[in-house]
C-alpha cells in the first residue's frame, strides 16, 4: 500500500537533515523531532516550496537560500534577564564562588542574539568581576551572532528588560547601561570589551576552553537524549574542577548519563556544580 | 453505553489519552477525571490554556484531587502508563515518536503557549492509531486541527457537544473542520474515560 502524505514528510525530514548536514555541516539530524517537524513546515510556506524535497533540492543548490532556512531551524527566543531568579541565584550562590578565581573564563552557548550573555555581564560588572572575566559566547546562527556582536536592542523591549532586571537583583538604574537612539538602545561597550563571539556547534564542535562557569539556556530542550549527552559531555570537559553550570528553568537532565556527574546547587532554577 | 459501544470495539488499541480545554477546563476536566482509580491503565496528556505570567499550581491543585499521580510534563521524561501529565505554561508539549516529552518556546499559536494543536499532532505521530483525543470546552479555535491529525492517523476522536459546552467555541470548530467519531456530553467522556482506563484488556 503507497504511504501517505503524511508518511512521505517523515521520509523527507530526515532526508532533508542529512543533506544539510552532508553540504552544510550543520547537524539537525538529532533534535527533537516534533517542533523541528513543526518549523521544517512553517518554512516550506514561507519560502514558498511545495514539498521538503522541493526545498532540499534548493537548498543543495543555492547556499543562500540554506541561509535562509537556517533562520527558521533555530529557534532565537530570548530576553534580557530572562527568568530573573535565575540570575538572582547566580549573584547568591555562584558570584561568591566566583569571586575566589584570580581570572575567569564563562561560555554561554547558543547565546542567540546576546540578551543573556549581556545580563551576565551585567551582574558581573555589579559583582566587580567583570574586569576579570573573558566571555566566550557562542552560536551556530551567524546571522544572530553578528546581532549580539552590535549590542543594539529594540527600545520598546527596554521596560521589560528594566522589570527583570530588578527582580534579578539588579543594583542601579537599568538605563544607565543603555545610550537610547530613536526607537534603538545601545548597550554600553564597556560590558562588550571581554566578549569573543564564535561559530560554534554544539554538535559537531568539540571543547575550546576551559572555563568556570558554562551557561547554556533553552538550547538543549530542541536537542534529543543523545546530542543532549554529547553537549553535556563538552560542558564537563570544558569546566574546571568543580565548575558551575546553569540551564533553562524548564531543562532535564536527569535522563543523561554525564547529568550525574552534575549536583544540583539551585534545583528550580536548575544550576548545577560539577561533582 | 458500554466501552464497546462508545469506541466501536477499539478499546484495546488504545495506548494513550491526549485531552485539550480552554476556558472552563478546570471544572471540565476535575469532572472526567475525578473518578479515576490509582492504578489507572494508560497514560492522560492534557493541555489546559492557562495565562503564562502566573506560575502555575496547576499539577497541584489536580494531584490534591485525583487518585492516579499526576504531574507537570518534563521534557526528556520518558511517558509513564497509568500517569496525569499537565503541559507547562509557557513551553509547547510535544511527544517524539521515542515516547518521550519534548518542550519548545516557540511563538504561542492561538495566543496559546502551550497549543493544544502541537501536543495532538506530535501525539498523532508519536501513537498513530493508538491514541483517543479528547477536545472540551473553549473560548478558542485552538485543537481543531490537532484532532482532525488524529483522525486522519487513524486515531479515535471524541468531541465535547458544543451544546452543553461551558463555551462552544473550540469543540465547535473542531466539528466544523472534520467528523469526530463521537460527539458527546460530558457524563458520557467521564464514562468513558473510566471505562477505557480500568477495562482489562489481558
Ligand atoms: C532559544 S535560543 C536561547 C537564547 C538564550 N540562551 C536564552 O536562553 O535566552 C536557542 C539558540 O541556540 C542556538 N543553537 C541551536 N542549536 C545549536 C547548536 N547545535 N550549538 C549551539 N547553538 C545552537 C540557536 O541558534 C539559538 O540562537
Amino acid at each position: 500500500m503507497p504511504k501517505t502524505k503524511d508518511a512521505t514528510v517523515d521520509i523527507e525530514l530526515p532526508l532533508l537533515m542529512e543533506a544539510i548536514y552532508r553540504r552544510y555541516n550543520y547537524d539537525f539530524r538529532s533534535y527533537s523531532m516534533a517542533s523541528q517537524k513543526r518549523r521544517v513546515l512553517h518554512a516550506l510556506r514561507q519560502l514558498n516550496c511545495a514539498s521538503i524535497s522541493e526545498l532540499q533540492a534548493r537548498i543543495l543548490h543555492e547556499p543562500e537560500f540554506f541561509s535562509r532556512l537556517l533562520q527558521y531551524l533555530t529557534i532565537p527566543t530570548t530576553e534580557m534577564f530572562r527568568d530573573p531568579e535565575y540570575f538572582l541565584a547566580l549573584r547568591e550562590k555562584v558570584v561568591p564562588f566566583l569571586k575566589t578565581y584570580p581570572s575567569l573564563k564563562i561560555w554561554v552557548a547558543g547565546c542567540s542574539t546576546g540578551e543573556e550573555l549581556y545580563s551576565l555581564a551585567i551582574v558581573l560588572k555589579e559583582e566587580g568581576l567583570l574586569s576579570r572575566t573573558l566571555l566566550y559566547a557562542t552560536d551556530i546562527n551567524p546571522a544572530v551572532l553578528e546581532k549580539a556582536r552590535k549590542g543594539i536592542f529594540p527600545s520598546n523591549r527596554i521596560r521589560t528588560y528594566a522589570t527583570n532586571y530588578r527582580a534579578a537583583g539588579g543594583k542601579y538604574s537599568f538605563s544607565d547601561y543603555f545610550t537610547a537612539a530613536y526607537d534603538a538602545a545601545i548597550l554600553d561597550r564597556s560590558l562588550c570589551e571581554n566578549v569573543t563571539f564564535a561559530d560554534h556547534s554544539l554538535a559537531t564542535d568539540n571543547v575550546f576552553s576551559e572555563t568556570q562557569f558554562v551557561s547554556c539556556r533553552n538550547v538543549m530542550i530542541y536537542f534529543n537524549h543523545d546530542l543532549q549527552e554529547r553537549a553535556l559531555r563538552l560542558f564537563h570537559e570544558s569546566l574546571c574542577h568543580r565548575g558551575f553550570l546553569g540551564l533553562g528553568s524548564k531543562e532535564n537532565i536527569e535522563f543523561s548519563e554525564v547529568g550525574s556527574l552534575f549536583e544540583p546547587l539551585d534545583k528550580p532554577w536548575r544550576i548545577y556544580r560539577k561533582k | 453505553m458500554s466501552l464497546q459501544e462508545f469506541m466501536n470495539g477499539r478499546q484495546h488499541e488504545m495506548e494513550a489519552i491526549v485531552i485539550g480545554a480552554s476556558a472552563g477546563g478546570v471544572s471540565a476536566l476535575l469532572a472526567i477525571l475525578s473518578p479515576l482509580p490509582r492504578n489507572m491503565r494508560i497514560p492522560i496528556i492534557v493541555v489546559l490554556h492557562v495565562a503564562e505570567d502566573k506560575q502555575s499550581k496547576l499539577a497541584e491543585v489536580f494531584a490534591h484531587n485525583l487518585a492516579p499521580p499526576v504531574v507537570f510534563a518534563q521534557d526528556k521524561a520518558f511517558v509513564v502508563p497509568g500517569t496525569v501529565y499537565f503541559a507547562v505554561p509557557g513551553y509547547h508539549l510535544s511527544i517524539e515518536k521515542g515516547r518521550w516529552f519534548s518542550l519548545s518556546r516557540e511563538e504561542p499559536r492561538y495566543f496559546s503557549r502551550p497549543s493544544i494543536d502541537y501536543l495532538m499532532m506530535s501525539a498523532a505521530d508519536a501513537y498513530g492509531s493508538a491514541l483517543l483525543g479528547i477536545l472540551l470546552t473553549g473560548a478558542s479555535e485552538d485543537g481543531a486541527e490537532g484532532m482532525a491529525c488524529i483522525a486522519s492517523s487513524g486515531g479515535f476522536t471524541v468531541v465535547q457537544d458544543p451544546d452543553e459546552a461551558e463555551f462552544s467555541i473550540m469543540p465547535q470548530a473542531a466539528i466544523d473542520l472534520f467528523t469526530p467519531q463521537q460527539i458527546l456530553s460530558l457524563q458520557q467522556i467521564r464514562t468513558l474515560v473510566f471505562l477505557l482506563e480500568t477495562v482489562n484488556v489481558g
